[in-house]
């Protein structure tokens, strides 16, 4: 079986964002950039499926710009057998990614597609979802265990009220949450050997998608800030304020 | 203009989102219909038609529907989702799950965690865990979106909508319900909770959160978690709150040994009063709190507990 996981490169999570002065967007000029959280947990499960005698091929993709090749080296070092570039210079949305996606996996037929839940910039948490609807595939979203079988894969999900266990028909996309797994650490001889493997870039335009989307962003602004806050003594004056000032407590 | 509201609920109740969507709804205009799709949920549609501002509820209650899964319960809405000019679902893990493929086959986009509504097409959502704030435009025929109900209040319980049963949907294509494990707990839920109190890694194993428990029956309160005590087992995850858990706006949360990382504060900084407990005066929690105690968890909860 061969397993595709699409990656993204989004701004490192440890950084602190800043929104841009004439309210255009986030300022991320110089920020440090990183895959995705998410998508790295999709490669290291994928990675281990491949350990594990399960799947044969690992294929990472990335849709974007020429710098996103190294988030692609980055899945490659985890130990990803090759990487496709879909390039494009536009922002696009997740529909549009989706539909890019979609037409990678006729090219492709993986068993398995596993995506990472959510990106920590956009927040949307919609391309495996819309993936799976354009590709009529099944999903199990913010996947914690995942384990295939001959013809279906059982995916354990963290939804709100706990855990949920749903079995798919393969093919079918899986996105990940966080305690799926800890993605280990690239060592430098396979960060070495990465720079070898295949990478294909193929332009947005080849696939024959429309690309626009309705959506646009009129502005961006920084959050409301909280006033600065007090620190209290003892329990006893914690707790009379909260009775008596923030009347939040009776 | 008319809005589709897909009414959030486990079968036995209907949740409190459900209320502060339909007010969300009402921020658009138009008329408000509610979809009750789920496997002996009748109930839920008469408990449905008495929020206020809703016009119709729609029900939709067969076995195919018992777990709400993603692939069939997005079929319906394509199918039912064409008359209406809006579709709404709480950004819960069910709205998530299924929404995307709404949109998808509808062909628009899909808005995620919408915390305003400032007209029928221009929507205010938070991106990067919270720290900007966007304005967006949707020329899309039908919008289809995911809403945040804490930041919304609930629409009252006046209404006297019909409720009209469907006879529609089908079984799940190549999906099928295996097993769940639902936490059982007599507290508020997290979501509906007006008073919070959260436990992080300081609390260094699961058996301590017994110390939050004393404080939060005093106190009506849900318990919470950071990610980094779900991830060490203390507690399940069910209970994590932050960017990539569940979105709280308590009017009261209890921040306990944690240290304030971004991504938990993109979950719980829109509460009206913050309170963080933490042996260290430095922790970023202290400048989203507005009132800090810094000392020992392990010395200060038993004294709160005890003068509640
Ligand atoms: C993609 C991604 C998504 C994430 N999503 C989330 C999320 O949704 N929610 C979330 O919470 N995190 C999330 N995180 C993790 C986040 O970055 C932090 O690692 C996490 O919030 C830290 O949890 P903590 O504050 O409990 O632990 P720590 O940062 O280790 O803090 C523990 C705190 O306890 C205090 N302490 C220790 N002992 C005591 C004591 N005896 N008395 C008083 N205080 C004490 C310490 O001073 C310290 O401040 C995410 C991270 C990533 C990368």
């Amino acid at each position: 079986m061969k397993i595709l996981v699409p990656v993204k490169r989004a701004i490192d999570y440890n950084v602190k964002v800043r929104v841009k002065a004439d309210n255009s967007g986030v300022d991320l000029t110089n920020a440090k950039m990183a895959i995705n959280p998410f998508c790295e947990i999709a490669v290291e499960e994928a990675v281990r499926l491949k350990e594990q005698g399960i799947a044969e091929e690992v294929v990472v993709v990335s849709v974007g710009d020429k710098s996103c090749q190294e988030q692609i080296r980055t899945a490659l070092a985890l130990g990803a057998d090759r990487g496709i570039q879909i390039d494009t210079e536009e922002k696009l949305e997740s529909l549009q990614i989706a539909k890019l996606l979609a037409k990678l996996v006729e090219k492709e037929s993986p068993g398995l597609v596993i995506l990472g839940k959510q990106s920590i910039d956009s927040d949307n948490n919609q391309t495996g979802q819309m993936l799976a609807a354009l590709t009529g595939m099944p999903q199990g979203t913010f996947a914690s265990k995942v384990e295939v079988s001959e013809n279906s894969v059982k995916v354990t999900r963290e939804v709100d009220g706990g855990l949920q266990t749903v079995a798919l028909d393969l093919p079918a996309v899986v996105t990940t949450d966080l305690r799926l797994n800890e993605p280990r650490y690239a060592s430098l001889p396979n960060i070495m050997k990465a720079k070898r493997k295949p990478l294909e870039v193929i332009p947005a335009a080849d696939f024959g998608v429309d690309l626009t989307s309705k959506v646009t962003v009129l502005k961006v602004t920084a959050p409301a800030q909280r006033a600065g806050g007090v620190k209290v003594a003892s329990v006893a004056e914690l707790v009379d304020k909260l009775k008596n000032e923030a009347k939040v407590i009776s | 203009m008319s809005v589709l509201v897909y009414a959030e609920h486990d079968n036995h109740q209907l949740k409190s989102e459900t209320a502060k969507l339909v007010n969300a709804a009402s921020k658009i205009g138009g008329d408000i219909h509610v979809l009750v799709a789920g496997s002996g949920c009748e109930a839920l549609a008469q408990a449905a038609a008495k929020i206020a501002g809703v016009a119709k509820v729609l029900l939709v209650d067969n076995e195919h529907f018992s777990h709400q899964l993603a692939e069939n319960t997005a079929d319906l809405l394509v199918e039912m989702g064409k008359d209406y000019s809006h579709l709404m679902a709480s950004a819960s893990t069910t709205g998530k799950n299924f929404m995307p493929r709404v949109a998808a086959l509808l062909d628009v986009a899909q808005l995620s965690d919408v915390i305003d509504i400032i007209s029928a097409d221009t929507f205010v959502r938070p991106i990067y865990a919270g720290n900007a704030i966007a304005t967006v435009q949707s020329q899309d025929t039908i919008k289809v979106m995911t809403v945040r109900a804490s930041a919304f209040d609930a629409s009252p319980e006046s209404g006297d909508a019909a409720v009209a049963t469907l006879a529609l949907g089908g079984a799940a294509k190549g999906a099928q319900f295996v097993a769940e494990e639902l936490t059982e707990s007599a507290r508020p839920e997290l979501g509906a909770a007006e008073v919070i109190i959260s436990g992080g890694r300081g609390m260094q194993n699961g058996e301590n959160f017994a110390l939050l428990e004393g404080i939060a029956d005093k106190l009506g309160a849900a318990i919470g978690a950071s990610r980094a005590a779900v991830d060490a087992g203390f507690v399940p995850n069910d209970m994590q709150v932050g960017q990539t858990g569940k979105i709280v706006a308590p009017q009261l949360y209890i921040a306990v040994g944690i240290s304030g990382a971004i991504q938990h504060l993109a979950g719980m900084k829109d509460s009206k009063v913050i309170v963080a407990i933490n042996k260290d005066e430095e922790a970023p929690i202290f400048q989203v709190a507005d009132y800090g105690l810094v000392g020992d968890l392990f010395e200060i909860l038993p004294e709160l507990e005890k003068s509640l």
